[in-house]
């Protein structure tokens, strides 16, 4: 049935119930989106946004609740779940964190795939046309007919919006969109929202950024544990309010001292690794790891990272330039000789490289030192000594899980972090590797990792977190180094950089 | 509505239990299908083969007999496929050994029994494990397929062992017939019973399972192997050594294979022949699936895997329905297995549209 309602409500979520078994990911949940605002929706994983938003799009079907859309006369109608072609019709349009782009096709070609049949493409000054008023009206400014492989991610991105306001979108749907962005680059999002917001589109911005939240929304909805926890009008609001929200209850700010630098403990002299399989190359970096200071590397994700954390893992040695780990140059890939040194490593995707999923906590906690005498004698395991390390971990670390026989894919993405927190910094290492150490936690996991890090270098350890974060960076690092195509430059000593210097080397330019 | 699958936390004893009877009903049901086509009846064509297969001391020992390759080719496929290293190559690696075992067993070394059994051995595990090593370095240094090599490894060692056999090693006194000179006395195994074909291979490949079950489950060895197998990247992030615990496994695998081939000529043919096996190789993949690649599973899936082809010749002789029917049960077992395997990983949850469709 139609239900005349408000011209300015365009999408409205009522009493959505959804259950997974036992579990119930999204409990009553209400959600009002109006003509022209910027709806942030805020939580932790597992909260339930990523549940509601395939609500939403008809992937999943909701066990109570309905959803209406407006249509294009502000008419609220109710629309038929489980099916994402009604939720497409009605004008919900969403950009995803992984774009789902032709690479080989031009940018126009891209917007209108999908939308027009594939005997259209070709010509279409029409849709040129529409596609350049939206351009004039947005501000999204992208070269139409260069190919998407040629674009820059934030190019990219903006095809991705294109193609969504291509469709007449009412709702646009971003998920967690400046995760690939440079500072500037997220600045200049922020500018066309706002902007779209002006001219009418409701928005829903889906992330865990206090500050981008903040920056850019008009009103906040927190999610905690499938339920609303709270909202808020941003205007009225602080990151300290929005986090206790989110976690449900006080969030410790995580104090650092002032760094006491060292000895030189790690160093890279002229490094240059060429690109290999999902890593970018790095071009004669030298920098240098002291006892004592956490030092940070910023710079968007594809510049050379990688290279850095595989020199650094032990899964690389360099084409040429030396790195010097206590003044010993490492010569051989072997990950376990640097643990035998007192590096710890922390892998950028945990999941993939740091836990094997069907292989218990206890032997997950064990894995680096199964050789050690501590669980091996004549070749044969000593379970009892794995598990008895493994409940000393669980206890100090509070790695929530069913005990350590339990297998480490049912643990969450936090949990699987404080147990390779555990394995790594169990041996009082005099060397950390922290890549990406947050990602994906929430924010009580978050200050967790932190105070960890934080100690392990109070306690004179040489730190190197690489982070995307740069509020993360910011939080941590004494020191900052900065990536960009390879080459790595010094930003100096935290204290005193501001975000635009780091931005712009991040982008390429000198600061 | 729509059916949806939803991956199971963990699955109770009770349940792995109820999905293996469930499954082996399952593959009777379905297997009674053609037998009723053929004209016979089920329950009559089954209750011939539990009898063909264990009705007598002398069924018992064929179906031992039977068996006995099968758990060590069995073994072979289980542990390479442990470590995700995909052994296909078992046929080959039984021929080899059984070559090298008469290489040294038929005269070139004069030993008492108690070490020319062994050194026999040694020298069919060491050859049918070289065979695994060559494919597995091949795949480390330049990414070959393991799959394909193995494979095609087959044909090229039967072909050898048929040059060989039909040449420099032809028996004079095979009367023309392509067989090998004999295995020595001293290098034969001895016969479990008198005047029955079952012999001391069951035992040694008894004694493989379950040292390979001390391997899985207590060795340092075993837990790199899973940890290779489970999640390759970690392992090599953890500074496990992927490629060495690799070769390991190759050597391991491909030894077991030969072991069988070992077993074969020094228990029951006590020559090389062109038709020592009859595919052993390829069923031990069918039996460590089977066994969901248990090293102590193995070797009851070897017996029942054995049980149901020398059943179904007494059975196809007493009937007249073809002993084909082994190699259906056998099929739709595993079947129904790896369906019971996927039952036990995830759940089927119904969704229903809660909300009927308004306002369109």
């Amino acid at each position: 049935m139609s239900i005349a309602a408000t011209n300015s409500v365009v999408l409205s979520l009522e009493g959505i119930t959804k259950r997974f078994g036992a579990l119930v990911a999204n409990d009553n949940l209400e959600l009002v989106l109006k003509r022209g605002e910027i709806l942030a929706l805020l939580g932790e994983n597992g909260a339930g946004k990523t549940t509601l938003m395939n609500i939403l799009f008809g992937h999943y079907v909701q066990d109570e609740g309905v959803v209406r859309i407006a249509t294009a006369d502000g008419v609220l109608q109710t629309l038929p779940p489980g099916s994402p072609g009604a939720a497409l019709a009605s004008g919900i349009g969403m950009v995803h964190q992984h774009f789902a782009l032709a690479e080989n096709l031009s940018g126009l070609d891209n917007i209108r795939l999908g939308t027009e049949g594939l005997l259209a493409l070709g010509g279409g000054s029409a849709a040129r046309k529409k596609v350049q008023q939206i351009i004039a009206e947005s501000g999204l400014e992208v070269d139409l007919d260069r190919k998407v492989a040629a674009l820059t991610v934030g190019e990219k991105q903006r095809v991705e919006i294109l193609k969504a306001l291509y469709r007449n979108v009412r709702v646009l749907i971003l998920d967690e969109p400046t995760a690939v962005l440079t500072p500037q680059e997220a600045d200049g999002l922020f500018t066309v929202l706002r902007r779209l917001a002006a001219n009418g589109l409701g928005v829903i911005f889906i992330s865990h950024k206090l500050g981008e939240v903040l920056a850019v929304s008009h009103r906040i909805l927190v999610l905690r544990g499938g339920r609303k926890a709270g909202e808020l009008v941003t205007a009225n609001a602080d990151r300290r309010a929005i986090a206790d929200l989110m976690v449900g209850k006080s969030v410790a700010a995580v104090t650092r001292t002032a760094p006491v630098p060292g000895k030189v403990l790690a160093e890279f002299e002229a490094v240059s690794l060429k690109a290999g399989p999902g890593r970018a190359r790095l071009d004669a970096a030298s920098f240098t790891l002291r006892a004592g200071e956490i030092v940070g590397v910023a710079g968007v994700s594809g510049n050379g990272q990688a290279a850095i954390a595989a020199l650094l893992s032990g899964l690389a040695v360099p084409d040429s330039g030396e790195v010097r780990i206590y003044d010993t140059p490492i010569t051989k890939a072997d990950p376990r000789a640097l643990v035998g040194m007192g590096v710890a490593r922390m892998p950028e995707d945990r999941q993939h490289d740091g836990v094997v999923g069907t292989m218990s906590v206890a032997d997950n906690i064990a894995i680096e030192d199964v050789r050690s005498k501590d669980f091996a004698r004549m070749g044969m395991i000593d379970r009892k000594a794995m598990r008895a390390r493994a409940d000393a971990a669980i206890k100090a670390y509070d790695i929530r899980c069913p005990g350590p026989d339990a297998e480490a894919r049912l643990l969450s993405g936090g949990n699987v972090q404080k147990l390779i927190l555990a394995r790594v910094l169990e041996r009082s290492p005099r060397i950390i590797l922290a890549n990406q150490p947050t990602r994906g936690l929430d924010v009580g996991a978050q200050s967790e990792v932190h105070r960890r890090i934080i100690a392990a270098r109070d306690r004179g350890a040489a730190v190197l977190v690489i982070s995307e974060d740069l509020d993360e960076l910011f939080a941590l690092a004494d020191r900052f180094l900065v990536v960009h195509a390879g080459a790595v430059s010094d930003a100096g000593a935290s204290e005193g950089l501001d975000r635009g210097t780091v931005g712009l080397l991040m982008a390429g330019h000198a600061a | 509505m729509s059916l949806r699958l939803e991956p199971r936390a963990d699955a109770s004893v009770t349940l792995k239990i109820l999905v293996s009877f469930g499954a082996a009903l399952a593959a009777l049901v379905l297997v009674a299908i053609p037998v009723l086509f053929a004209g016979g009846s089920p329950l009559t064509a089954y209750g011939l083969i539990v009898q063909g297969a264990f009705g007598s001391m002398f069924a018992l020992s064929e179906t031992l007999n039977r068996a006995t390759p099968l758990i060590l080719t069995g073994l072979a496929a289980a542990i390479a496929f442990r470590a995700r290293l995909w052994n296909i190559g078992a046929e080959g690696q039984l021929y080899i050994g059984a070559l090298a075992a008469v290489l040294v067993g038929s005269g070139l070394l004069h030993l008492p029994p108690l070490l020319m059994i062994p050194t026999v051995m040694l020298a069919g595990f060491i050859a049918g494990g070289l065979m695994m090593v060559i494919p597995t370095v091949l795949k480390q240094r330049f990414g070959a397929d393991e799959v394909v090599i193995t494979l095609l490894l087959n044909f090229v060692v039967i072909l050898f062992v048929q040059m060989l056999i039909e040449g420099p090693l032809k028996d004079p006194l095979s009367m023309g017939w392509p067989q090998s000179v004999p295995l020595l006395a001293e290098a034969k195994f001895a016969k479990l019973v008198p005047r029955l074909r079952m012999h001391w291979g069951l035992i040694m490949g008894v004694a493989a399972a379950i040292f390979l079950w001390v391997v899985v489950r207590k060795t340092v060895l075993g837990f790199e192997i899973k940890a290779v197998g489970e999640n390759r990247a970690a392992a090599r992030f953890a500074g496990i050594p992927v490629d060495a615990t690799m070769l390991k496994v190759a050597l391991l695998s491909g030894g077991l294979a030969g072991l069988a081939g070992v077993s074969e000529v020094a228990g029951v043919k006590g020559y090389l022949s062109a038709d020592l096996s009859p595919g052993f190789g390829y069923s031990g993949i069918v039996v460590a699936m089977l066994a969901g690649l248990s090293p102590i599973g193995t070797v009851f899936a070897a017996i029942f895997v054995a049980a149901v082809f020398v059943g179904a010749d007494s059975m196809s002789r007493a009937t007249g329905i073809s002993n084909y029917l082994a190699d259906l049960v056998v099929a739709l077992s595993l079947l129904c297995v790896l369906v019971g395997g996927f039952f036990l990983r995830f759940r089927l949850r119904y969704e229903r549209a809660a909300t009927p469709m308004a306002g369109a």
